[in-house]
């Protein structure tokens, strides 16, 4: 049980900096949270034409120099914007910490089909000649790369590597960054989850090829979990990065802490390569419930992975009902309805726009709900309006991923 | 093209490969590397560049004559000669 860890055990959040389609800081984003403001818009890629994305818009320029936005990619663009605004927001002296004992853990859902993707393109320009392969191809599409370009933009000589965990990443980041400071391998962890996957066609073929890919005329009811006239997955890219620390590191520095990562869980359904398991889905929140010391009724807000795709979202609601079908006290949101589905970057962002409910006891609401499938009308489900709640305590986040990959987190205000 | 037209082309690719860098006060004489942070990996973007916009092979050995802008122009000239610059 994490609960009853000693100070120097216990991780705590003190630094948040993220990208979302309706936003690039916490602020912003958990704004066009409360206000229901989508950041799907509409999207044209290679091969595919006119489609949806969510897509964002922080500037690349802010943290990294123009040849290196240029050496380097998309998601290691995502990757050190996010990192360097949460070492800003965290409050750290980042000039005197030791850079030997900061770890990177940044969760992928993928890595390097955009690279491969637009090399394959280039040559075909050139019949195919692959004397014009760009040499850049492999620093670009090692696994690590979105990691590793953190370590490059902001001189860290600590630990650093990728978590790929399919959809579940940004939850596995934060786990592994955690993990790694309760082991002593680092003392300050930059961890979390990012996505480019928006960069290149492959993602919208595939979901589109497996009937789940979002169509709607209106972009910003395009992402509808739960509703009845859902159609599939609008992809979005992202990144959110959280600073994590010991709880007595944090509080010996002063340190504003978000919330304490007081249970995490992660599983694996062993049935299929797309079809979630609701029971295994179920068996990870438990477990993380479990290590945490907690019932579900002490749950306040349970921010769902749900895609909206037709079959996906009553799985996972099937487990939910599972777990917290009794509890009066849970609020059940979800945040893809305004941003879509950020893929790596989804569990982090997702958990980091329900943070702030610890100050405004608000839950954001799940968006374009016009019809409620009978099927996902779960108990406590906050729907199309934030509510206001008696106070939030604990928040469950979950987040799972292709080949049955399941992962939950609980965060405790503190 | 003429030494002048490699030289603006030269510098056309020097523009993309360091978007950062300053490049008007760019002296002839004396190596990129003295007046640019220029790495390997730059160099190899050059060697790409000159390959894709205009099929020039220059093997590995020959690296070297591309170390300033005055030796840069006088390898090329004979490579670029029959070539019209766009």
């Amino acid at each position: 049980m994490i609960r009853s860890a000693s100070d120097d055990q216990r991780i705590v959040i003190t630094g948040i900096g993220l990208t979302a389609p309706n936003g690039d800081n916490l602020a912003d984003y958990r704004a066009a949270l409360l206000a229901g403001k989508s950041g799907v818009e509409p999207y044209n890629i290679r091969y595919i034409g006119d489609t949806l994305a969510g897509v964002c818009h922080f500037n690349e320029l802010k943290h990294q120099n123009r040849k290196d936005v240029r050496r380097g990619t998309r998601a290691g663009s995502v990757s050190i914007y996010c990192a360097r605004e949460a070492v800003a927001d965290s409050g750290i002296d980042w000039e005197a910490i030791d850079r030997e004992r900061v770890g990177v853990y940044i969760g992928l859902t993928e890595h390097g089909n955009v690279e491969t993707e637009n090399e394959v393109y280039e040559i075909s320009q050139f019949n195919y000649d692959t004397k014009v392969w760009t040499h850049h191809h492999n620093p670009r599409t090692v696994a690590n790369n979105p990691a590793g370009e953190i370590t490059l933009n902001m001189g860290i000589t600590g630990p650093h590597y990728t978590i790929g965990a399919a959809c579940a990443a940004g939850n596995a980041g934060l786990i592994q960054g955690a993990q790694m400071l309760m082991l002593g391998e680092c003392d300050f962890a930059i961890a979390g989850g990012v996505s480019e996957s928006i960069r290149t066609f492959g993602i919208f073929a595939g979901f589109a090829s497996q009937g789940a890919l979002a169509a709607h005329t209106d972009p910003t009811k395009a992402s509808r979990p739960f509703d009845r006239g859902r159609n599939g997955i609008v992809v979005s890219e992202g990144g959110c990065i959280y600073t994590l620390e010991r709880y007595s590191d944090a509080t010996k520095r002063g340190a504003k802490i978000y919330g304490e990562l007081v249970g995490y869980s992660m599983t694996s359904d062993a049935t299929d390569f797309v079809l979630p398991n609701p029971t295994q889905q179920a068996r990870c929140m438990n477990q993380a419930l479990k290590r945490a010391g907690l019932n579900a009724e002490d749950i306040d807000i349970v921010s769902t992975h749900a895609t909206a795709t037709p079959s996906g979202d009553v799985q996972e609601c099937i487990a939910l009902r599972t777990v917290f079908g009794n509890s009066k006290r849970t609020h059940i949101n979800n945040t893809k309805s305004f941003i879509g589905h950020a893929m790596g970057a989804a569990g982090s962002l997702e958990l980091a726009g329900n943070l702030p409910s610890f100050q405004d006891n608000v839950c954001h609401a799940t968006i374009n709900v016009d019809d409620l499938d009978p099927e996902c009308d779960l108990p406590g489900l906050v729907l199309n309006e934030p509510r206001e709640t008696a106070g939030v305590e604990y928040i469950l986040n979950n987040s799972f991923g292709m080949l049955g990959i399941n992962s939950a987190v609980i965060i405790k205000r503190v | 093209m003429t030494r002048d037209e490699i030289k603006l082309e030269v510098l056309d690719i020097l523009s993309d490969i360091a978007p950062d860098e300053d490049l008007s006060q760019l002296k002839d004489d004396v190596s990129f590397r003295e007046q640019m942070e220029l790495d390997s990996m730059d160099f190899l973007d050059i060697v790409m560049e000159l390959r894709k916009r205009h099929r020039i092979q220059i093997p590995e050995d020959d690296y070297v004559n591309l170390a300033s802008m005055d030796s840069t122009v006088t390898f090329l000239e004979p490579l670029m000669k029959d070539i019209q610059r766009v």
